[in-house]
């Protein structure tokens, strides 16, 4: 197993809000008021239930405070920076308004309580993707401080993410050059799968690549990478050996059928390969010589990025990295692809 | 009952082609079937699909009928409704020694009609196609969703020879892994019957991804493949092989490349939520393995094309079986689908021995 490169970069990070009563410092006197008289609490996100072993490794349990965080999660793999990627239920709830204080008051949470006390970490900006103009404004807001490195969506919620209702956050996110992130998980607003609610959890999280090939159609097929030529999409916690047959079937469906989306003029795997990033955590395959096909099959040496996906429980001590790799290759996935991905950590990685 | 019809069992040239669609001039062709009753539902309500429009369909499909634009008989009719030219255009023309007939009967929301439907659809496929042409075997359609109706249909078809499998849907209401479809898999084991799942894209009525409807056709056709990749993790993860060990299905015309990813992600999840799963009792990669076939059908197209035999060798050649998926507009010629060069032995088990063997033909 190579050693994981000095100063390696950890794309997908994450910190839970443990209740609500931490965001209240963080909103208005309004909505101090209203949360709080209506007992408004929990929205921890279905597709991460805390105590589903997914959620967190067992040595890792209980989670500890922000000096245990820094021993375990950067310390502990020799992380430079680290680009914290916070769920919350704010991405999920009904109301647009809800979401906007939700986000807002995460967002402010992750500067105090984390990017303000250890200057490895950086941050996905939590964007109420309910409104798209709230999204863009919460964008507008957090751009300035730098240690903001991407817009951070869910896998599944309203609309397929192509759709033109959503460009406003795509705007917002070019003009200030920030990729769009996607990380897996549901605002279940439809089926996990085509053919309804599967009994188990196991089954949701598995078919999270479904989510994922959906949106890397929908934003080909509408038009968005033609629309924001410079739009970078980083896919967080998707696994990565699904990518090749998906290649494969969008290249094959878009030869015969481009005529319906006549702007749909470069092939799916040229502006994959282009736009398109993913962090290599979990990445599915069983051993040293999966690893390699897969690799080879995906063609590209710079859309894989390094992650630990801490606490998420994908692999034991620090084996992080799969078998299978080049240490050219995890060079590029732990330094090289993230500071190209990622235009703000060149500010400060030396 | 129909006949039982003799012909030779075991096809030693010539290939087999699993996904054939015949279609009807027009639905009267199933009134010597059905009664009068339906006539009537059907003239008044028609089938109630869900989807907003009662013909047609919800993402227009590349091609008039979804098919090949030289598929339409000289004789009139839409593609797929006329036997001699079927028999010209598809069997004779590629030495098609064994097709397999996959009607696509639609799922309804009245099930009764649906069972009703089936049963006529059923002795259609006997009296139309297979008792005038020995080289077809028909598929028991059924009403899935009504599994006690279904499992009259296939009682009433178990020993018929005319009849090689059940033929239900990919988008069901449920995940098939779901109890309540068990009695149509212990129906089906009984009788020896394979279930065939053959991709539709209007189901139950759920969004076709996770994060909702797509624009295009282009992402329906592509997506529709998922509603397989549920399949195959429900009946795995319920456990419906240690129920049934000697059940067998035919995924038709979902695609195969994605198989060895989705095992992959499947088995590491099994082993680590295995106190959620009691009754899948091996990776789930186990039962895929022994008890799943696949047909070829669109074929999937790597971009270097010799990446397609990491592929096959991870599924195992002896799952895939060829398919033609005639007349439809996404046809796969079996003198040019494949992009890399089968081995002798690798094209007879593809194109004719697996299915024999499947199917109890051999």
């Amino acid at each position: 197993m190579p050693p994981i490169p000095p100063g390696a970069i950890d794309c997908d990070v994450h910190v839970s809000v443990p209740n609500i009563a931490s965001l209240l410092p963080y909103m208005t006197e309004a909505w101090r008021e209203m949360i709080v008289s209506r007992g408004t609490d929990g929205l921890e996100l279905a597709s991460y239930p805390k105590g589903a072993p997914i959620a967190c490794r067992p040595d890792w349990r209980p989670l500890g405070d922000l000096g245990w965080f820094q021993q375990h999660a950067l310390d502990g793999f020799g992380i430079s920076r680290a680009i914290l990627t916070c769920l919350h239920g704010g991405q999920a709830v009904h109301s647009e308004d809800l979401a906007q204080a939700l986000c807002g008051a995460v967002n402010d949470w992750l500067v105090d309580r984390w990017l303000d006390k250890d200057d490895r970490l950086r941050a996905g900006i939590v964007v109420p993707f309910q409104s798209p103009i709230y999204a863009a404004a919460e964008i507008e807001k957090r751009a300035a401080d730098r240690r903001f490195v991407q817009v951070q969506l869910l896998a599944a919620g309203e609309m397929l993410l192509g759709r033109r209702y959503y460009w406003p956050i795509y705007e917002a996110a070019v003009k200030h050059d920030l990729p769009i992130a996607i990380h897996a998980g549901s605002a279940f607003r439809h089926a996990p799968t085509s053919v309804g609610w599967p009994s188990h959890f196991t089954q949701d999280y598995v078919h999270q690549t479904m989510g994922f090939e959906a949106q890397l159609l929908s934003l080909m097929g509408e038009g968005v990478f033609n629309h924001f030529p410079t739009l970078r999409v980083v896919l967080l916690e998707s696994g990565v050996t699904w990518l090749p047959a998906f290649l494969w079937r969008a290249i094959k469906s878009w030869r015969g059928l481009r005529g319906e989306t006549p702007w749909f003029t470069q092939s799916p795997a040229d502006l994959v390969r282009k736009h398109v990033r993913m962090t290599a955590q979990p990445f599915d395959a069983p051993g040293a010589a999966e690893v390699a096909r897969t690799i080879e099959h995906i063609g590209a040496d710079d859309m894989l990025l390094f992650a630990t996906d801490f606490p998420h429980h994908h692999f034991e001590g620090t084996e992080v990295l799969p078998p299978g790799l080049s240490r050219d290759l995890i060079h590029k996935m732990a330094i090289d692809n993230p500071i190209a991905t990622y235009p703000r950590l060149k500010e400060t990685t030396p | 009952m129909s006949d039982v019809l003799e012909r030779p069992a075991i096809v030693q040239a010539g290939i087999v082609d699993c996904d054939i669609h015949p279609t009807m001039k027009s639905k009267s062709e199933l009134y010597p079937w059905l009664a009068e009753r339906w006539r009537k539902h059907l003239e008044e309500y028609g089938a109630q699909p869900r989807v907003p429009f009662t013909t047609g369909t919800q993402y227009p499909k590349a091609a008039p009928a979804t098919a090949r634009r030289d598929s339409w008989p000289t004789n009139g009719g839409p593609p797929g409704s006329d036997l001699a030219f079927m028999q010209a255009q598809l069997l004779d023309a590629n030495d098609i020694a064994l097709g397999i007939l996959a009607p696509l009967s639609g799922a309804t929301r009245n099930t009764d009609l649906g069972a009703a439907y089936c049963h006529a659809v059923n002795e259609w496929q006997v009296e139309n196609w297979v008792k005038p042409e020995p080289r077809f075997r028909a598929c028991v359609t059924v009403a899935h969703e009504d599994p006690d109706l279904a499992v009259e249909e296939i009682a009433l078809r178990a020993g018929d020879r005319n009849f090689v499998q059940v033929l239900m849907p990919s988008k069901t209401n449920e995940p098939l892994g779901r109890k309540r479809y068990w009695p149509i898999y212990a129906a089906a084991q009984a009788s020896g019957f394979p279930i065939a799942i053959h991709v539709n894209s209007v189901g139950g009525g759920y969004a076709s991804t996770p994060g909702g409807w797509p624009s295009y056709y282009l992402q329906d056709h592509h997506i529709n493949v998922h509603s397989f990749q549920a399949q195959v993790a429900s009946l795995a993860l319920e456990g419906v092989f240690e129920e049934f060990p000697r059940l067998r299905f035919v995924m038709i015309e979902g695609g195969f490349a994605w198989l060895p990813s989705l095992c992959w992600r499947l088995d590491k999840q099994w082993a680590l939520n295995r106190d959620e799963l009691p009754r899948c009792k091996r990776p789930p990669s186990e039962y895929i393995r022994e008890n799943m076939w696949f047909t070829t059908q669109p074929m999937e197209e790597p971009e270097v094309a010799e990446h397609l035999r990491d592929t096959l060798g991870w599924i195992g050649w002896d799952r895939v079986m060829f398919a033609t998926d005639y007349p439809h507009w996404d046809y796969d010629d079996p003198r040019g689908a494949f992009p890399i060069r089968l081995s002798n032995a690798e094209h007879t088990m593809v194109f004719r021995d697996n299915a024999m063997g499947l199917y109890g033909l051999t």
